[in-house]
């Protein structure tokens, strides 16, 4: 398995997620198949009304079943397509063989888990659908989204600071 | 395209949203999760010497065409597959919202809280300023947000996203029954 610390500097190396593990690059219009991807996966989020504040309510309040149906489908659904992947050693459209990046355990997991979860709650909204938010026209959350840039922003500044 | 427009079922959007792991991977060595790319915009736009912002944030510029796509979907479901009729929640959470102040339940969003007249009152700001900063620094100390994590990270059997997960959730729970209450009625 490819060690992740060779794509990033050793001391940022608890960064796996988002990673792109491809040997080829591609180009703008190879990357626009990712765009297809997203717009698929926005229209989702809307029309199953996950980037509802209700729903996140609802989720938080125990009241309705509807999130955890969501993303324990998701989790379950994915886990097999990872295992089949793993089983089968299937390769990538390249020809690559499947990078699985591991998940490093520090402090900031819960720390930093606990204020995401929090945040969670009062914009109704984890990182994705701020982005579908955004598109299914409230606008006003792209202050929320800059809010949350300068809030990775002040991360990365304090990051040797913070507690890991 | 009358089914399309009425909201999906939990299942087919479990199943959809599980399915961009693999497909993810498949198409190009992506591993499936969006709050890196706050950080790629920090490294993009912000010039900074901190090692946390300096690397090739170009390799990971599909994730910024990813979040553009999702940008662009929440457009057409609004547009094209819009459901005419107000949401449905369950009748206790819109009955406890509704003692707590919040009056508007027509959109997926609340309009009393999220909208640009709010932005400048305390109200707004903590739920839009606020709010959008935890959601930032939260899931870039942790590693990971609900995709990175709760379904890229637990589909894998990564333990410290499970970890993570439960750490979602109890923030979350935390912030509903002890801290909201008081929030609302600002």
């Amino acid at each position: 398995m490819k060690n992740y610390t060779d794509t990033f500097d050793a001391r940022v190396a608890t960064e796996t997620e988002g990673v792109n593990a491809a040997a080829q690059a591609e180009g703008f219009v190879g990357n626009l198949k990712y765009s297809v991807i997203g717009t698929f996966f926005g229209i989702v989020f809307v029309k199953a009304e996950i980037i509802s504040w209700f729903r996140i309510q609802e989720m938080f309040r125990l009241q309705a079943f509807h999130m955890y149906g969501v993303i324990g489908t998701a989790v379950v659904v994915a886990a097999i397509s990872v295992w089949l992947i793993k089983r089968f050693k299937l390769k990538t459209a390249d020809g690559e063989e499947v990078q699985f990046a591991e998940k490093p355990m520090h402090k900031g997991v819960i720390i930093g888990g606990l204020l995401f979860g929090c945040g969670w709650a009062l914009t109704g909204a984890c990182p994705g659908p701020l982005y579908a938010q955004i598109g299914a026209g409230f606008p006003v959350v792209i202050v929320t989204l800059l809010s949350a840039i300068a809030g990775t922003w002040v991360y990365g500044y304090f990051q040797d600071k913070l507690p890991h | 395209m009358q089914t399309l427009q009425q909201p999906w079922p939990w299942y087919v959007a479990g199943i959809l949203i599980g399915l961009t792991v693999p497909a993810l991977l498949l198409l190009g060595n992506k591993q499936f999760g969006i709050s890196s790319t706050l950080r790629h915009m920090c490294a993009a736009i912000l010039t900074s010497k901190k090692p946390y912002f300096n690397y090739n944030w170009k390799k990971e510029i599909w994730s910024l065409f990813f979040v553009g796509g999702i940008v662009v979907g929440g457009l057409i479901s609004t547009t094209i597959l819009a459901d005419p009729n107000p949401i449905h929640i369950a009748p206790q959470t819109q009955a406890d919202l509704a003692a707590l102040g919040v009056q508007n339940f027509d959109n997926l969003m609340p309009n009393d809280i999220f909208s640009f007249n709010n932005l400048f009152t305390l109200k707004g700001f903590v739920f839009i300023v606020f709010g959008g900063f935890l959601v930032g620094f939260g899931t870039r100390y942790a590693g990971g947000c609900t995709s990175g994590h709760s379904i890229t990270g637990l589909s894998n059997f990564q333990l410290p996203s499970l970890i993570a997960t439960i750490c979602f959730m109890a923030g979350g729970f935390l912030m509903t029954w002890l801290v909201l209450p008081l929030l609302l009625t600002l």
